[in-house]
């Protein structure tokens, strides 16, 4: 059987499930406690965990991430909330300098099982400084880990893997999202990390995004289905580890590939997973590898600039009628 | 001497063995700087000559489960927490059998096992580290204690400033030992500290604060004991400024020109090696002959840590890619 929750619930399931299940796990951040969470993912729990193990903190990112890894260098098994990954950046330090590297420093002595949640993305009109994507920041080094569900299923499965799995896992969620309903099994479940999903089978072109972008293919998908392109979409999931083999095979099938990221296109993710595709299934691509992202500018606040700024279901659209040959047209509406 | 008394509770045996600890990592320092000049040893070097009256006074009134976290001038605290000097030699010299497996090198050793977590090269970045472990004391309900080192540049960083206020906020059996060396690489206390006074910059998280002085390893030592039993029997956390001065530059590129011949020879009159060498001859604990038999007894041990280090093999190419993840 299954039910059909909100995003946002998903992931207060799987913190709620991990906590009753490990003693070791805790949340920690800004307003995770009494307000239960700037985008209400930790409701309820403080009233479930009590303040030991649900703990709101001051305003210091470094100190908070800090206090997480620290904690995880000794055993427990932190999950730190950052109330968006903008500020993840006052933590980078912490993230990129000690987190990641504590094992590999020590001679595989340290393990840092920590969980960095934080919501990232466009389309509140929130600015430049608070609509940011900087999953290609951290998917970058080596000893992080980079995971990012789009459906409340992945989110739920993948949180409590993240919660369970010994490395320090950048979970990003996406604000955008946390509303979004969809069907989630009542009974316990894991996704393994590493694993990207063929979410909607089709012959004709790959459509390969993540997070929100993934329902914006999926949207795109459905208007090219009536004009007669199969599209096969494919969720990656998890940025790193890279499933590059479930990518690559589609690419194989279709032999065509379109990358569809909210991120900023220049040396982002879409460039990273086209590299994989060269490599993979050079001889089988009958187009360039496309991409489809945000224009190469901060985040405006007025909101026809902002969507203009990001992508959107036609530009994929177009984009796979360029690739299949259907129709040539521009593809880039900014340009 | 107002403390004399209590310094008297010190147990023979444990006057001996801080004397020995810190005849060991100068001994220890020196040959690394020689080994250094030799090409043995590569990368940044920061000794700690000079200092061993901070690491050794401290760490000799903790237990083998508590923690310490250094930062990156850190050999001496590694070797006072317990770790062998052969693995710590064997880690400058970047072989397999390192205390951090030649991965970390002279700003990251690990002995995790003696409580010993780090080695880390960021200034101030070990601080919020030591809030997290004092966090998972209290989470775990123990009565462990964490001490943090650090130099009198971290006081800038803004990792200090929210460190402390955490630690003081939930009440966390975390020390900070500030290693006031007066010069953050080659700036001058004065020239980067709004307050020259460093502990003052440490008075708004009502944190109880304690100025000692470095140099002096039985002041050090009872400057320990109180912070400790305050951090293990009350959970509260305290602040410590160590007045030190290291006798070489920042690192071995560091010639320290900065700093007068005659400044650094008042300072080396200071010396607390030869100072506790007379405390113990004045409390007639020992000879000439015994602090000589001493000596020997240390350069036979740094002897064979660089036997050990130098036999010992490379790590082998698969090591690159080991310990990445779990």
């Amino acid at each position: 059987m299954a039910q059909t929750i909100a995003y946002r619930e998903a992931l207060n399931q799987a913190l709620r499930e991990e906590m009753r299940r490990d003693p070791d796990v805790f949340i920690i951040g800004e307003e995770v406690a009494e307000y239960g969470g700037a985008y209400k993912v930790t409701e309820g729990l403080l009233q479930e965990f009590g303040p030991e193990r649900v703990i709101d903190t001051p305003i210091s990112e470094e100190a908070i991430v800090g206090t997480g890894i620290g904690a995880a260098m000794i055993g427990l098994r932190p999950v730190v909330e950052l109330m968006t990954i903008n500020f993840s950046l006052l933590a980078m330090d912490q993230i990129v300098n000690h987190g990641a590297k504590l094992r590999y420093m020590s001679g595989g002595q340290l393990q840092i099982a920590v969980v960095i949640r934080a919501p990232q993305g466009a389309g509140l009109q929130l600015g430049a400084q608070h609509s940011q994507n900087l999953e290609s920041l951290y998917a970058h080094i080596p000893g992080l880990k980079v995971v990012i569900p789009a459906t409340p299923a992945d989110a739920k499965g993948l949180l409590k893997s993240s919660i369970r799995d010994n490395n320090p896992v950048m979970f990003l969620e996406h604000e955008m999202l946390y509303a979004s309903k969809g069907e989630v099994p009542d009974e316990e479940y894991l996704l393994p990390l590493g694993v990207a999903e063929v979410k909607r089978v089709g012959s004709d072109v790959s459509l390969i995004s993540y997070s929100r972008m993934l329902l914006l293919c999926l949207k795109a998908a459905e208007q090219l289905a009536g004009e007669g392109i199969d599209a096969e979409v494919v969720d990656v999931r998890t940025l790193r580890p890279l499933d590059a083999e479930t990518i690559v095979g589609s690419v194989k099938k279709t032999h065509k590939a379109i990358i569809v990221e909210e991120d900023w296109r220049f040396a982002g993710m879409g460039a990273e997973i086209a590299s994989k595709i060269v490599e993979g299934a050079f001889d089988y691509l009958d187009a360039p590898v496309m991409r489809v992202a945000a224009a190469e500018a901060p985040m405006p606040y007025s909101k026809q600039l902002e969507q203009l700024a990001l992508p959107s279901a036609d530009e994929i659209v177009s984009a796979a009628r360029q690739v299949t040959g259907r129709r040539l047209e521009t593809v880039d509406r900014r340009q | 001497m107002a403390v004399r008394e209590e310094r008297l509770i010190h147990t023979k045996e444990e006057l001996l063995e801080m004397y020995r600890r810190m005849l060991l990592i100068r001994a220890f320092e020196e040959k690394a700087a020689e080994m250094y000049t030799k090409g043995k040893i590569g990368g940044f070097l920061h000794l700690y000559s000079g200092q061993e009256a901070v690491a050794v006074g401290f760490i000799s009134v903790l237990r083998e489960d508590d923690y310490v976290v250094g930062a990156y001038r850190e050999h001496g605290q590694c070797i006072a927490k317990g770790a062998e000097p052969k693995y710590v030699m064997a880690e400058l010299y970047g072989k397999a059998t390192g205390v951090s497996k030649g991965k970390g090198g002279s700003m990251h050793m690990f002995d995790v096992k003696r409580g010993f977590l780090g080695g880390h090269g960021i200034v101030g970045g070990g601080m919020p580290l030591a809030i997290g472990v004092g966090f998972a004391i209290k989470y775990r309900k123990t009565d462990q204690v964490c001490v943090c080192f650090f130099g009198d540049g971290a006081v800038n960083e803004g990792a200090f400033h929210e460190a402390l206020n955490m630690v003081a906020l939930w009440n966390l059996p975390v020390i900070y030992v500030l290693e006031n060396n007066m010069y953050a690489m080659g700036t001058a206390v004065y020239r980067a500290s709004s307050i020259p006074d460093l502990i003052r910059r440490a008075s708004c998280y009502d944190i109880e604060r304690e100025q000692v002085d470095g140099m002096d390893v039985l002041a050090v030592r009872e400057a320990a004991e109180r912070a400790v039993r305050k951090a293990r029997e009350d959970k509260e956390p305290r602040f410590i400024e160590a007045i030190t001065y290291r006798f070489r530059g920042h690192s071995m590129a560091d010639p320290a020109a900065y700093r007068t011949k005659e400044e650094v020879e008042e300072w080396r009159k200071r010396d607390p090696i030869p100072r506790m060498e007379q405390y113990l001859k004045d409390n007639r604990m020992v000879t000439d002959d015994d602090i000589k038999a001493m000596r020997t007894e240390v350069d036979a041990e740094i002897q064979e840590a660089v036997d050990f280090a130098e036999s010992s093999p490379f790590p082998p190419p698969d090591a690159l890619y080991e310990a990445i993840y779990a």
